[in-house]
């Protein structure tokens, strides 16, 4: 085992978590979905270090798979936060109703 | 009529010699061909008929705008999904192994049994047939249900018939997923279009809240789940299910290097529970269930638990049954929580759509009995739970979207007091759909119940058992006091004054569901003996193309050339020779 | 040797600007200084990809995150305003930061530690299961192959989401005034007996 190896799973986790974390504390929409593509990115990083590290370059397929479905997230998020904002400026996710769950 | 391109001619000679000479070279890396796998197109045609239908639906709504109205969409939506369910049927009976032949299935030429196609990326088996079927079902239903709802809400377009089928490709696919990635995408296909579904009602603000809401917290559980994908093929080198349980057979992982294996399978339980709203991942679900439009939410109770809880299935129990006893005590966990938290939470909602969202969590906790036995018995009480529940939901949600009202508001439970006087018909569907969701007999959701009890006992879970049971008669005084407040209480400020219009559409759809669950209450033989045949299996895929970068496999091309359709998932067991 | 010095350099550096820039999103409460820290990191995964011999998705990554989805939000915040109203110490829900916390905490915690408990071996998985990289073929035809072979289908799948994404953008674009009025619009609160009548024609 390389520690260079050991680096990358180490610092996707962080990231994974920094993402995680931001996304659950910060009210607004857009930096929430910036926080998934923290996530992601952190996932994407994951796949790409197994990936070398097992000699197999399907990790890197999977990346591929990831930005789509980053991007298709991204729209589809912004769409709903243009529509969210249109009817109330400065919307967050929960501050206009409070979670009563 | 699939693809066959031969016609039981010759490959032409050129080809042969080219295949002959690519054989010889042993396939070796840097020649341009590439090893296509096998197609079964047969067992794909109820997806590409759903998602071809939505591509056209859209087309053509858009190309004949003015011409074709809401009535076109809902009807072609119904006959999208009526196609989808009958062409499974010639899936199913490959499957099985059926006699007589049935459109494109014929017993003579194909070989049956469960397989799995496109170089293993699909299983194909009873257990995802089915509930293809019952996806493709749940979309004619919540199609006519969203008819009715959307005639009275005033939205003439026709995006909602488009997502509704393009979420249900999602589905189909994530329950014949025999690839992490595959499911994973199927999942997001899937809730990509029910967030906009839940968003979907510009008139209402609290519609695109619940849609932000579920996004924002399904791209977080989406984050998680692939996060425990990546660990997985770090554990096992591959996302393939059928590696996966390859490398598992053959390799024991112990201690240090089995980390990886339990960080994925942990994280991905969390995506699930997510998913099926399974407590203490459930926080979006009463605020999503409430804020989103009625019909939307009829879809999502019914078609993203069922396609959920098939991944769910098909990952722990077929994919990672050899570390059953680590993931068993987390479902029992979520199961126990889910059966309590639903039932008790349930007991103080005032706001019928909440209460239903809580109900639907117990519901989950119900069929997390049957995931977490992970026995044969275990998958045939998933199975029948989800086929009862999809219809008492659907069925549900079509009364409270009529009972709701123009502008869909009116869900306080205020606004059922003394609805058996007003609306007798509508108020007696409900009491029926509500007594089989608590698990009266001679309703599907006392069978439902019974399975997934039975399940939880055989595998030694009777204590789970225990509480399910007690949690199901909490539950049913929720449901009861429902009743009562219907039938024995008296009118309301917020009543309707005299009997609700009920769509024609939407009544088809109770009646349907009405019908199918006194169906099986009554008589559940036929739905268990057809699953009974539905265990979900992991079958190798025909000439693997797992090593090497450009095997090319001639039986495997010609296979494909000459069998293409519903014979090329036979391919693999009867190699063909020369085009047939 | 001199590789792996080198590797280990680029990985050190990277690793402070991907984790400085992922510190900014959260960070910052000015949006667009909070995307411009996700190019920071974006870049460094891309970096990263570099050092890793993926050379393609490092281009994928450059072009497709930072050209495109970094610019899309930035369009959005640009069309809703700039809005630095987002409180970072107000606490909207109780103990929300302090779940945030120990759910970020756990899963790096659990990942972290798992790798050390590992030792030896990182990976445990079947070596080089779906194809193996070699140094003879280039890195965009060997993802090119696995692509269009054993992830074919997911391929496919990916269409039917991008069509949905489309899809989705259409009906979240739709201005609520494009929206038909209700045939009698009704408050939420009181019965709407008024519109029954009208409602029997439209469902008839």
């Amino acid at each position: 085992m390389r520690g260079i190896d050991a680096g990358y799973l180490v610092l996707s986790a962080i990231l994974f978590s920094i993402g995680a974390f931001g996304l659950l504390v910060r009210r607004n929409p857009l930096v929430m979905l910036m926080c998934v593509e923290l996530m992601l990115n952190a996932v994407n990083l994951t796949f790409v270090a197994f990936g070398m590290m097992l000699g197999d370059i399907a990790g890197q397929v999977i990346v591929m798979f990831v930005l789509v479905v980053a991007a298709a997230e991204v729209v589809v998020g912004l769409g709903i936060v243009v529509a969210v904002s249109r009817r109330k400026p400065g919307a967050t996710a929960d501050d206009i109703r409070v979670l009563r769950g | 009529m699939l693809g066959q391109i031969d016609g039981g001619g010759q490959l032409p000679a050129e080809l042969e010699q080219l295949l002959q000479s690519v054989d010889a070279t042993g396939g070796a890396a840097g020649v341009a061909e590439i090893a296509a796998p096998v197609v079964a197109w047969s067992a794909l045609v109820p997806i590409i008929v759903l998602a071809l239908g939505a591509l056209l639906l859209l087309t053509l709504a858009s190309l004949l705008r003015g011409r074709i109205g809401p009535g076109f969409f809902t009807g072609w939506t119904i006959g999208v999904g009526l196609v989808s369910f009958v062409t499974a049927i010639p899936v199913w009976a490959q499957v099985q192994g059926w006699e007589q032949s049935f459109l494109w299935w014929d017993p003579a030429d194909s070989a049956s049994g469960p397989f799995s196609t496109l170089g293993g990326a699909m299983g194909v088996d009873g257990f995802s047939v089915l509930l293809t079927m019952l996806i493709a079902l749940a979309v004619v239903v919540c199609a006519l249900v969203l008819s009715g709802f959307a005639r009275r809400e005033g939205d003439r377009h026709v995006e909602a018939n488009v997502l509704l089928l393009l979420s249900a490709v999602g589905g189909v696919v994530m329950v014949g997923a025999n690839d992490l990635i595959v499911l994973f995408l199927g999942l997001e296909t899937l809730s990509m279009a029910v967030y906009v579904l839940a968003a979907m009602n510009l008139r209402r603000v609290e519609s695109q809240e619940a849609g932000l809401k579920y996004f924002v917290l399904g791209a977080f559980s989406s984050a998680f789940f692939l996060y425990g994908i990546a660990m997985v093929y770090g554990g096992t080198g591959s996302t393939s299910l059928v590696d996966i349980t390859d490398f598992l057979s053959t390799n024991l992982l112990l201690g240090g290097s089995s980390v990886l294996v339990l960080l994925g399978i942990a994280l991905m339980v969390a995506g699930f529970a997510f998913k099926i709203a399974a407590v203490p991942f459930h926080a979006w679900s009463p605020d999503v269930y409430d804020g989103a439009p009625t019909a939307s939410v009829a879809f999502m109770a019914s078609v993203v638990k069922v396609a959920a809880f098939a991944g769910m299935v098909r990952v722990l129990v077929v994919g990672f049954d050899t570390f059953a006893a680590d993931w068993r005590p987390i479902l029992q966990v979520l199961a126990v929580l889910s059966l309590v938290g639903g039932a008790l939470l349930a007991v103080v909602q005032t706001n019928v759509k909440r209460l239903l969202a809580y109900s639907s969590i117990s519901h989950a906790g119900f069929i997390l009995l049957g995931v977490e036995a992970a026995s044969e018995q275990g998958n045939r009480a998933v199975l029948v739970y989800l086929v009862a529940y999809t219809f008492m939901v659907i069925g549900s949600f079509a009364v409270v979207s009529i009972v709701g009202r123009t502008g869909d508001a009116m869900h306080s439970v205020d606004a059922y007091r003394g609805l058996g006087k007003v609306s007798p018909a509508l108020a007696a569907t409900f009491t029926f759909l509500l007594l089989s969701q608590a698990g009266i007999p001679f309703t599907s959701g006392f069978y439902a119940k019974f399975y997934a009890v039975v399940a939880a006992v055989d595998a030694q879970s009777a204590w789970l058992a225990v509480v399910a049971m007690l949690s199901a008669v909490v539950a049913a005084y929720l449901y009861l006091r429902l009743v009562v407040t219907m039938w024995f209480v008296a009118p309301g400020d917020q009543t309707p004054s005299r009997g609700l219009v009920i769509p024609v559409s939407t009544g088809i759809a109770l009646v349907a569901c009405v019908a199918v669950t006194l169906f099986i209450g009554i008589t559940p033989d036929p739905l268990t003996k057809v699953v009974d045949k539905a265990q979900p299996v992991v079958v190798q895929p025909p000439a693997p193309v797992a090593n090497g970068t450009g095997d090319l496999n001639v039986d495997q091309l010609l296979g494909l050339l000459g069998e293409g359709g519903a014979g090329g998932a036979g391919g693999a067991q009867t190699p063909a020779t020369g085009g047939r | 040797m001199g590789t792996d010095t080198v590797e280990a350099v680029v990985f050190v550096a990277c690793a402070l600007i991907v984790l400085g820039g992922a510190f900014g999103v959260i960070w910052f409460r000015n949006p667009v200084q909070s995307a411009l820290s996700l190019v920071a990191t974006l870049f460094g995964v891309a970096v990263l990809f570099l050092n890793m011999n993926a050379q393609f998705l490092a281009a994928v990554q450059v072009i497709v995150y930072t050209g495109a989805i970094v610019v899309l939000i930035l369009f959005v915040i640009m069309l809703l305003g700039v809005d630095t109203a987002d409180d970072i110490d107000a606490e909207p829900l109780v103990g929300q930061r302090v779940i945030a916390l120990v759910i970020a905490a756990g899963v790096a915690g659990l990942v972290i530690a798992g790798v050390t408990i590992v030792g030896g071996d990182l990976v445990s998985g079947a070596r080089a299961a779906t194809a193996a990289i070699t140094d003879d073929v280039p890195n965009i035809e060997q993802i090119g192959r696995v692509l269009f072979t054993d992830y074919v289908y997911a391929l496919e799948i990916t269409a039917v989401l991008l069509t949905i994404a489309v899809v989705a953008a259409v009906v979240m674009a739709r201005k609520p005034t494009e929206v038909e009025p209700l045939p009698q619009e009704s408050s939420s609160m009181e019965p709407p007996e008024p519109v029954e009548p009208e409602a029997e024609e439209v469902f008839d």
